[in-house]
This record gives structure tokens, C-alpha cells and sequence, in this order.
């Protein structure tokens, strides 16, 4: 740092003001002016026309106040949808993370596959959401799926698992599950490679077991890593759609729908501007708070 | 190895256990994709009664049918435009800006760099309407441009922060040097700054590459015309057309989701890195 500060003096000294005012004149104003109004701009906008009754033809003009805000807040499908995606951050919490780090103490250690492996489980959270959602679309298939083949075997009915309300749900988490539990493992992978060794090394020394000194010398090592994998959990949660649409659009009965698919079933696919924005308004307001309140309380070392 | 293993220990219940599991979790990841690769090979009345095992007779014809479609590489090639000109214009602009951010001092600098990862907040789902209101009034529906630009700036945010930290690393005395001696920081730039990013420039391209490649919600919004459809809105079509015909649509899974498996194989270090790290320092 210490470098940095003497550039103020060769600046003096050469013709570099010159040169320093055409950079910023140059290289700055594509990203600001890209991110100013595909960003920044919709944002302010959506909380404007949050507060109109209109379909995006024409300049908004009936204005209705809050009213969209309370419309969104008493539909009964919101609730529904504010409900799964806490089932998803759930899941995430209960079962991916703690399988994610399973995997990861697994395959850290240098054995013969293991690097194979890692791909294998990582290679999920490439593949685009939208074939993840049609090719579990086909696993719970009633008539053609996997899961129905199961059943036939045992020679149960085969249940349609999308279709119903009861099950619908659950079948988009296990599938949550599938696509995303490889890119939290390879978070503490790269974590565990980081650790310094020589601290488990001296546990053990001085009499620790392998599951003593993974308890009380690995684990809290990567409590930063852990923060940061249920961070991302959440901040996924809500933003979850592309998955959703393939398998259950959301259905049956707005049954499986995440906020984002709520917000595009009820406000964008109706061109329902003014409260599709009143949505977005309240998911954002979400995302915001969050991850204020996650970085003050959570991640204030980091 | 597992010789000396055995030597050691006769039997180590830890080893079956991490050895079972291991091999559980590997068969709950690959049998779905299996399934799909050898469901494409089947005849509809096979998939129904034998959807896990190898085909008994392979019908070539579904992935062929595909292969000779002029659907399959037009949908193919819309992705690449898009997802091309989306990591084109990210690189460009985002290395710029974290060059200007890196190396530049200027009153108001760390306020704008806080400004721009603002991005990092919030999905681009939040402001989706208004974004179409947006790209309609610019005249841009309905193009690549329309699907391309959006992309671009949802992307700057994590782009500028991952290559202005790797920018940072590169020694000052150079960049102190070279003005000296009467170069500018444009020429520094690009003769110098640029060639020695290579990796990272490679690691955001990347990043955004699949971003781009994968995107359904953004596409959806802002085209409305079947010849300009990427692949993930062309597939959720082709699923509409063929509602049922599983052996078909799967064949069609498999085949668009091959270049992604492809390019995964090929730069699997680039991804990895980027998409965790990236995202750790985001």
C-alpha cells in the first residue's frame, strides 16, 4: 500500500493527469452507464410504478397508491411462496450443507477417484436449470419415470409427483438438493486445501483423535466458509425460478411457487406491471435486508 | 494401495462407511443423467417399461432426427450470439472499469466501485418489469441486443471485483515505469495489463459464459420471436410440442446440455474457480 501512495507525486511529476483524465473519461462510463440503466434505473422504477394500477401500454396514470402492496400481501399464493422458499433455505441448512461438508472432509484427502468424484458431484450445478428441471421432470414422471418404474416393480400405483399438491413441493427440493449440494462441497473443499495443516497436525499430537480433532479444530476453522455456504443458500433460495418452471410452473394450485416464480406468474406473464413491480419491490426489500443484516451480524470478521 | 491399506488395518469399518456413501451419492447424481443419455436411445413403448437399463434396441433415429434439424443448431447458434457478444462486452467493459478502479487514483472512486456492487444485492428478477419497459423503450425487444445488454450489467459487478483485485496484484513499479518512460495508461493497458490477466480474464469469461448459456428468465421476457429463442427457451417449447414423448424430448435434453458437459471437461479449472472462489470473494 505504502507503493500506491506515491502515486500522487509521479503523477505530478509526468504528463500522467493527462493520461489519468482520459482513462476515466474512456473506461469508466460503459460500466457505470451499462449498470445505471439496466440496473439501478429498473429498481427506482419498479418502486414507481409499484404504485400504479397498469398494464405497461402507454405512461402510467392511475395511480393507486399502496394498494398493489396490499393486494401482493393478501393473496394467499405469496404466502405460499414466501413459505417454500423458507423450506428451501431449510433444506439447504439441514441436509445439503451438512452433506456438502460430509463430502468435502471425504474428498479433500488425496485418494485414487477422489478428483474424479469432486467433478462428478460438481458437474450438476453447470448443467442450465431448465434441463436439471426437465430431466426431473421425467425421473417423477407417472407413467414414463424413473420413480413410477420403482413403484411398478413393487406393484404400488405409480404416484404423479408433480401433480399433487401434497408431493409437488418436495419433489422440487430433492431436486434442489441434486443441482446445488456439489457447489457448496467444492466451497469447503477449497476451504479445507486453505487450512493451515499444521494445526491438526499438533491436535493430534498432543493426543486428539481424527473425530476430536475434526470437531474441535477443523469445523471451527471453517466457520467462515460455512457462514458463507448458507449466504449463498439463501440468497439462491430467492432467486430460484428457472428450476421451478419445468417441473411444476409453480402449480399445482401455487403449490411449489418460489417469490420469483409468484412474480412471474401473477405480474410479468399477465403484463401486470404495477404489481408484478410491487413484488419485485418486496423481493428486493428481502434480498437487501438480508444480506445487510447477514453481513453485520455474520460475516463482520470477514 | 489398498495392499498397504489392508496390511495396516485388516478391516476398517470407516473405510466401507466413506467407500458405501460415497458410492450412494455418486448413483443419486448419475443414474438421472444416465436415465436421459439412454432414454434418447429408446422407443417410447420401451422407455415406459425399462427406463434404467440399456436400450435393447437402439434407435439412432431420435438423435439423428435432432442432429439433421435445422432446429437443434439454429436454437444452438442464438445461444452462442447471445452468450458471445454477453462475455465480449463483459470483458471489455468490467475490465476497463476495474483497471480504471485498480490503478487510477480519483476523488469519489471507492464510492463508485461500492456503487457498482450494489449489483451483487439483488437478482435481476427483482426489476424484470420495469427492465422490459426499459429495453421495449430503447427499441430493443425482441433482439440479441435486448438479452445481451441486461446480462452484461448484471454481470459487472462480481466482473469488476474479481479483476480488479487480480489488476491490484500486478506491481506497481511497472505501471510507474512505464509512465515514466512517456506510456500511457491506455497503451499500459493493453500491452500490458491485459496479456498478464490472462487467467482471470479466462476465469470471468468463463463465469459469464455459462451464466449466459443457461439463462431462461431474461430471454423469456424480452423475445418473442421462435427464430431468435436460445436453447432453454427452445427446449421448454419443444417439451410443449411433444408433451409426452418422453424418448424424444430426452434425446433433445441430451443433446443440448452436451456442449455445456463439453466445455465443463475442457475448462474445468476455470470453472471451478471461478464459479467458487469468484463467488467466495464476491
Amino acid at each position: 500500500m505504502d507503493v500506491a501512495g506515491e502515486l500522487p507525486q509521479v503523477a505530478e511529476r509526468g504528463p500522467s493527469w493527462d493520461g489519468r483524465l482520459t482513462v476515466l473519461i474512456l473506461f469508466l462510463p460503459p460500466a457505470l452507464l451499462l449498470f445505471t440503466l439496466f440496473v439501478v434505473l429498473p429498481i427506482g422504477e419498479a418502486a414507481w410504478y409499484s404504485a400504479f394500477n397498469w398494464n405497461g401500454f402507454g405512461r402510467p396514470t392511475n395511480w393507486i397508491g399502496f394498494d398493489n402492496y396490499r393486494f401482493v400481501l393478501e393473496t394467499r399464493a405469496f404466502w405460499l411462496a414466501l413459505r417454500n422458499n423458507g423450506l428451501i433455505i431449510a433444506v439447504s441448512l439441514a441436509i445439503q450443507l451438512p452433506l456438502a461438508l460430509t463430502l468435502a472432509l471425504m474428498l479433500a484427502e488425496r485418494f485414487r477417484g477422489a478428483v474424479a468424484l469432486r467433478m462428478l458431484f460438481f458437474m450438476p450445478y453447470i448443467l442450465a436449470e431448465i434441463a436439471t428441471g426437465l430431466i426431473f421432470s421425467f425421473v417423477y414422471d407417472g407413467d414414463y419415470g424413473l420413480v413410477a418404474s420403482i413403484w411398478r416393480t413393487f406393484g404400488a400405483e405409480p404416484p404423479h409427483l408433480l401433480a399433487s399438491t401434497d408431493t409437488a413441493m418436495l419433489a422440487v427440493l430433492i431436486v434442489v438438493v441434486w443441482k446445488y449440494f456439489g457447489f457448496h462441497m467444492m466451497l469447503f473443499i477449497a476451504a479445507l486445501q486453505g487450512l493451515d495443516k499444521s494445526l491438526i497436525e499438533a491436535a493430534r499430537i498432543d493426543g486428539a483423535t481424527r473425530s476430536q480433532a475434526l470437531r474441535h479444530v477443523v469445523i471451527p476453522l471453517l466457520y467462515p466458509t460455512i457462514r458463507l455456504s448458507v449466504f449463498f443458500a439463501i440468497v439462491g433460495s430467492l432467486q430460484l425460478f428457472d428450476l421451478v418452471m419445468p417441473l411444476t410452473r409453480g402449480g399445482p394450485a401455487d403449490s411449489s411457487n418460489t417469490l420469483v416464480s409468484f412474480l412471474y406468474n401473477n405480474g410479468i406473464s399477465r403484463m401486470r406491471v404495477g404489481y408484478g413491480s410491487a413484488i419485485g419491490v418486496i423481493l428486493f426489500t428481502i434480498c437487501v435486508t438480508f444480506a445487510f443484516t447477514y453481513k453485520r451480524w455474520f460475516m463482520r470478521d470477514e | 494401495m489398498s495392499s498397504t491399506e489392508t496390511n495396516r488395518t485388516p478391516f476398517d469399518p470407516a473405510v466401507l462407511f466413506k467407500a458405501v456413501f460415497l458410492a450412494v451419492v455418486a448413483v443419486f447424481v448419475l443414474v438421472p443423467l444416465l436415465a436421459t443419455l439412454l432414454g434418447g436411445f429408446k422407443s417410447l413403448g420401451e422407455l415406459r417399461v425399462n427406463p434404467f437399463g440399456l436400450p435393447r434396441h437402439w434407435e439412432w433415429q431420435n438423435y439423428a432426427d435432432i442432429l439433421f434439424s435445422a432446429r437443434y443448431w439454429q436454437l444452438l447458434r442464438n445461444s452462442l450470439i447471445i452468450s458471445t457478444l454477453t462475455v465480449t462486452l463483459t470483458l471489455i467493459v468490467a475490465s476497463m472499469a476495474a483497471f480504471t478502479f485498480a490503478h487510477v487514483r480519483f476523488y469519489g472512486s471507492s464510492m463508485l466501485l461500492s456503487y457498482l456492487t450494489l449489483g451483487l444485492l439483488f437478482p435481476a428478477a427483482t426489476a424484470v418489469l420495469p427492465l422490459f419497459i426499459k429495453v421495449r423503450d430503447l427499441g430493443l425487444l425482441d433482439t440479441y441486443f435486448g438479452v445481451a445488454l441486461p446480462q452484461v450489467a448484471f454481470s459487472l459487478a462480481m466482473s469488476v471485483l474479481l479483476l480488479r483485485r487480480f489488476f491490484k496484484d500486478i506491481p506497481y513499479e511497472l505501471l510507474e515505469a512505464a509512465l515514466v518512460d512517456g506510456c500511457s495508461y491506455i497503451k499500459f493497458f493493453r500491452y500490458v495489463t491485459l496479456p498478464l490477466s490472462r487467467p482471470i480474464l479466462a476465469t470471468v469469461g468463463t463465469i459469464t459464459f455459462v451464466n449466459s448459456w443457461n439463462a431462461y428468465l431474461l430471454p423469456l421476457v424480452m423475445l418473442n420471436t421462435d427464430a431468435l429463442y436460445p436453447w432453454p427457451l427452445g427446449i421448454m417449447v419443444y417439451q410443449g410440442e411433444y408433451s409426452s414423448e418422453w424418448h424424444l424430448i430426452l434425446a433433445f435434453i441430451t443433446l443440448t446440455i452436451l456442449p455445456t458437459i463439453i466445455l465443463f471437461l475442457l475448462a474445468q479449472k476455470h470453472i471451478v474457480a471461478g464459479l467458487t472462489a469468484g463467488a467466495v470473494k464476491g
